[in-house]
């Protein structure tokens, strides 16, 4: 019996959205008689976080606290379309609507600050706290409540926008595949490192080590996220998961989370990453995209990995420990061990 | 079989419900008493979402016929959160983003909440022990793991 | 540059006030205290609950079905066949002019897979639909099945569309092709010739919360369903066409859900709830059980990728021909669309000339795939970057310098014939290599995505 070590690597590219049949978000702002700022939706949020994201958006754009920034999804009455959230999509197609909508809103906002403080809508600002002041002059302002009070009041303005973006069908052409399919690339580059034991095939994962490239990370805790959690679903599907064991056989399909087999805690790596930030021209505030790429790169870096580990190249996933039992009676590797104990 | 009350203690209030036979405690939280912070997974033992403490031990409630909890006490999540605010274990998780689809949490958190009652400090060995039973499809654990840790050091300097 | 771009590059350079802070979760405090309301935690007096009969077998003909002793299960309200659904056959991406349809919401005289709807029952409670499914007594005619995609490609393989093929047709070809440069030239210049298969398994999405939805009416005669899909528009549009009622009708509530990861865009508990809701004036809850989520909910699809590179001695692969197989189950679903999405990553982050693509989508007897995280890509990475691996030792280079040296940079040309233009796989290689004390010899850390350093 012997544990063998290995490392591998594994570099990869992730597109940002589809076009199949284009593939729009919209978004509606509007300003309560308070100053509070709600952005209606019809996006979902699975978990990954964009009901806060799209708030960050959302209150960077209109230049007010992020308090005053409310989100109202999902109901398809109130919030205008969403395709959805797949294809690392939603926080780009939607940010991008709220981009648009929130700058209509911010232009109403201004317009009526400007009346109340005497002063062109091109000297104001916003300070992110709450104020609107004139530029040169801070302690010329107004707040976002006597402004909202003031608007709905005194002018009969609304302030709102709406905001729209679609990436544009591009048909595919069926002789050569030409398509435009996605918006940008994310990148990341993955490295493992594991240890074999040739007595029961089993594969420990000691770490995975990566570099994430996402455009601009709206929130660095929820890309962190994406990435760790992505981490250990990619590992999961190199070494455990099927619903068909003995595919193609149809048999021994599982249906429990006694049968089909899910590590826990106790398989943790150590997990470790940088983000780089390379901004994409098309995203919002240069978004790219991280929620599906992070479960991708990890599979190929584990079973380069294992190959490495025991020197036959394995060509399929999960690779199970009978699998590697399997690949060990080809391992020149494990010849060798035996050779040198006899 | 004709249903029969069951009396029990339901985070610190003493309950009576009316229910068949093999009813169970899952079913009555959720659809008798309409407490619903206790989630329904799998309702085969397998994810651990359902996880409510029986005299302070961690049990899944989708497996325990609520006959069998007749007199005993029972606490859900409910019964740790504070009418404003968080429970310290709580506020963990929040700060350290050991959350995202939310799903499991209330299951991982009644889990970590037994494990600092009875080991105030216990090792992160300790707390994959602890939560082995419990699936998180999101996380990847390492935060949970985190806020559990967390958790510890806030409840001890509490 | 355009307008666009320059005003881009203004926003990229300010001062952020919100956007790029670790801000906490909106939804946190719920989540914390469970008082996030999930679907299946929304109940209203006197719901009724959905299970379905469904087929036991792989494959086969539906002879008879018989509901007597059903029907006398207490509880027990209404059964639903595909009599009762408008629309019975569908296919999800029809919003988008993917067809033609072919999925029926119930089985009409044959089942492609285990697990295949028959019929719903809707009773008062999950017990006695339970119940009473179990109680239905169902006649069926075993067929032979195929579970292989290269099997269901075969002559004598069973037939499972009614368009007489075992594959999608994509605007009149059998696959989705990529014809780029000329690949056979290109393997003439080669030194090496590197072949190799790639497999990967079905695979579920396993999320914590199943799929359910609640439909409710309404005293305005519209029907609210509150649901975890993960696109609430395109599964109310395709509820209203199936059930052929005006858009008008339906309102669709969601936003939270526990877990996706693709798993939730099928559409296939609303239409039939909602059916049972109109056929009853009551509200419904159709909700998977553990064991329906892991059986015949979709799946990741499993993909079989024959690969052939040429590839030059100094490293640079000149010609790809990949040969790939979607193994779709017995339905559309996305696959379709995962299948193009696949052809155009198939080279993954490198650059190749000579490019030559035949992706299939393939039908066999297994329960439908459809979206999971990574889609069409996560074959097409596992592959490459496997097969990158391959190459590097075949030729007896570092896996990192083959690599580097392959990388797409600004302004190439993918085999799709798209040019690339956010390119950083280079940057994100050596800042990998960098965390890891690796050390990359002078002429790889030089090169950098957005241009190619000269010869």
């Amino acid at each position: 019996m012997a544990k063998l070590r290995g490392t591998g690597i594994a570099a990869v590219n992730y597109p940002t959205g589809m076009n199949l049949g284009g593939d729009p978000s919209q978004a509606l702002i509007h300003a309560t008689t308070t100053g509070t700022f709600v952005i209606s939706l019809s996006s979902t949020d699975l978990g990954q976080g964009l009901k806060t994201v799209i708030a960050q958006i959302g209150a960077e754009t209109l230049g007010v606290p992020f308090e005053n920034v409310l989100i109202d999804t999902a109901d398809t009455d109130t919030g205008p379309h969403c395709m959805g959230t797949f294809a690392s999509r939603a926080t780009h197609r939607v940010g991008n609507a709220v981009i648009m909508a929130a700058k209509e809103a911010r232009k109403a906002m201004l317009e009526v600050a400007a009346e109340e403080l005497e002063v062109s809508p091109d000297d104001l600002d916003t300070d992110g706290k709450g104020n609107i002041f004139v530029k040169g002059s801070p302690e010329r302002k107004i707040d976002i409540t006597s402004l909202a009070l003031a608007a709905h009041f005194k002018y009969g303005r609304t302030i709102s926008g709406r905001g729209m973006y679609i990436k544009p069908k591009s048909p595919v052409d069926p002789e050569t595949g030409k398509m435009d399919p996605d918006s940008t690339e994310a990148h990341a580059c993955v490295v493992a490192e594991v240890e074999v034991d040739t007595e029961t095939g089993e594969v420990t994962v000691i770490s995975l080590k990566s570099a994430y490239e996402v455009g601009r990370q709206v929130n660095p805790a929820l890309v962190h996220g994406q990435i760790v959690g992505g981490a250990f679903m990619g590992m999961s599907h190199a070494l455990y998961e099927t619903t068909a064991p003995y595919y193609p056989s149809p048999d021994h399909a599982p249906g429990s989370f006694s049968e089909y087999i899910i590590p826990g805690p106790h398989e943790l790596p150590h997990i470790e990453s940088v983000v780089l930030e390379y901004p994409s021209v098309n995203g919002p505030y240069g978004v790219k995209g991280v929620g599906e790429m992070t479960a991708n790169a990890p599979i190929p870096a584990i079973v380069n990995a294992v190959s490495n580990a025991i020197g036959v190249r394995l060509t399929e996933y999960p690779i199970t420990p009978e699998k590697i039992l399997r690949a060990l009676e080809k391992s020149p590797k494990v010849k060798q061990l035996a050779e040198n104990r006899s | 079989m004709p249903s029969r009350i069951v009396a029990f203690n339901l985070n610190g209030r003493d309950v009576e419900v009316m229910v068949k036979p093999l009813t169970t405690l899952q079913t009555v939280l959720r659809e008798h008493l309409h407490l619903t912070a206790t989630k329904s997974g799998c309702r085969q033992g397998g994810c651990g979402t359902c996880t409510v403490l029986v005299n302070g031990e961690p049990m899944l409630s989708c497996l325990l016929p609520v006959e069998d909890i007749a007199g005993q006490k029972v606490v859900t999540l409910e019964g740790i959160t504070p009418i404003e605010g968080l429970h310290p274990i709580q506020q963990a998780f929040f700060d350290n983003y050991a959350i995202q689809c939310g799903y499991c949490s209330p299951g991982v958190i009644m889990v970590i909440k037994a494990l600092l009652d009875r080991n105030p400090n216990p090792t992160r060995q300790e707390i994959m022990d602890a939560i082995a039973g419990n699936v998180c499809r999101c996380t990847g654990y390492e935060p949970i793991l985190r806020a559990a840790e967390d958790a510890a050091r806030r409840l001890q300097s509490a | 540059m355009s307008e666009v771009a320059s005003e881009v590059i203004r926003e990229m350079k300010r001062e952020f006030k919100v956007v790029g802070k670790s801000v906490p979760r909106r939804d946190g405090i719920g989540h914390v205290t469970g008082k996030t309301v999930y679907v299946d935690d929304i109940s209203f007096p006197g719901m009724l609950h959905l299970k379905m009969v469904r087929s036991p077998i792989h494959h086969g003909i539906i002879r008879n079905v018989d509901f007597s002793e059903a029907e006398k299960v207490p509880g027990f309200v209404r059964v639903l066949t595909h009599r009762d659904v408008p629309k019975n056959i569908y296919t999800i991406l029809c919003l988008i002019g993917v067809g033609p349809d072919e999925e029926p919401v119930l089985a009409v005289d044959r089942v492609l897979y285990k697990g295949e709807p028959i019929a719903a029952i809707v009773a008062e409670t999950e017990e006695a639909a339970m119940e009473a499914v179990s109680r239905v007594k169902l006649d069926l005619e075993e067929l032979p099945a195929v579970f292989d995609v290269e099997e269901a490609l075969k002559p004598d393989a069973p037939i499972l569309k009614p368009w007489g093929t075992n594959y999608f047709i994509y605007e009149g070809h059998h696959c989705r092709r990529v014809r780029f440069g000329d690949v056979e030239k290109g393997f003439a210049q080669a030194d090496y010739i590197i072949e190799e298969v790639y497999n990967t398994s079905p695979i579920e999405h396993a999320p914590t919360e199943t799929t359910a939805c609640v439909a409710k009416p309404e005293p305005d005669g519209r029907y609210t369903v509150y649901t975890n899909t993960q696109a609430l528009f395109f599964t109310m549009d395709n509820t209203a066409l199936i059930l052929q009622v005006p858009f008008s009708k339906l309102h669709f509530v969601g936003g939270t859900v526990g877990g996706g990861f693709g798993g939730k865009v099928d559409v296939i508990t609303e239409p039939i709830a909602t059916l049972a809701a109109m056929k009853t004036g009551r509200p419904v809850k159709f909700k998977y059980t553990r064991e329906e989520e892991m059986r015949v909910s979709s799946t990741r699809s499993a993909w079989r990728m024959y690969f052939k590179d040429g590839v030059m001695k100094d490293g640079r692969i000149i010609a790809r021909k990949v040969i790939s197989y979607a193994d779709s189950g017995a339905y559309n679903r996305h696959t379709p669309y995962a299948v193009t999405k696949h052809a155009a990553n198939i080279a993954g982050p490198y650059t190749i000339p000579n490019v030559y693509i035949d992706a299939y989508c393939v039908y066999t007897n297994r329960q439908p795939a459809s979206a999971m995280r990574g889609f069409g890509v996560t074959p097409a990475s596992f592959a490459v970057e496997c097969q990158m691996d391959k190459i590097a030792e075949t030729i007896g280079m570092d896996p990192w310098e083959i690599r580097f040296i392959n990388a797409y940079r600004n302004g190439d040309m993918r085999p799709h014939q798209k040019v690339v233009e956010d390119a950083t796989l280079i940057e994100v290689m050596k800042a990998a290599a960098e965390l890891v004390g690796h050390k990359l010899p002078e002429h790889l850390l030089k090169m950098h995505s957005w241009d190619r350093e000269k010869a």
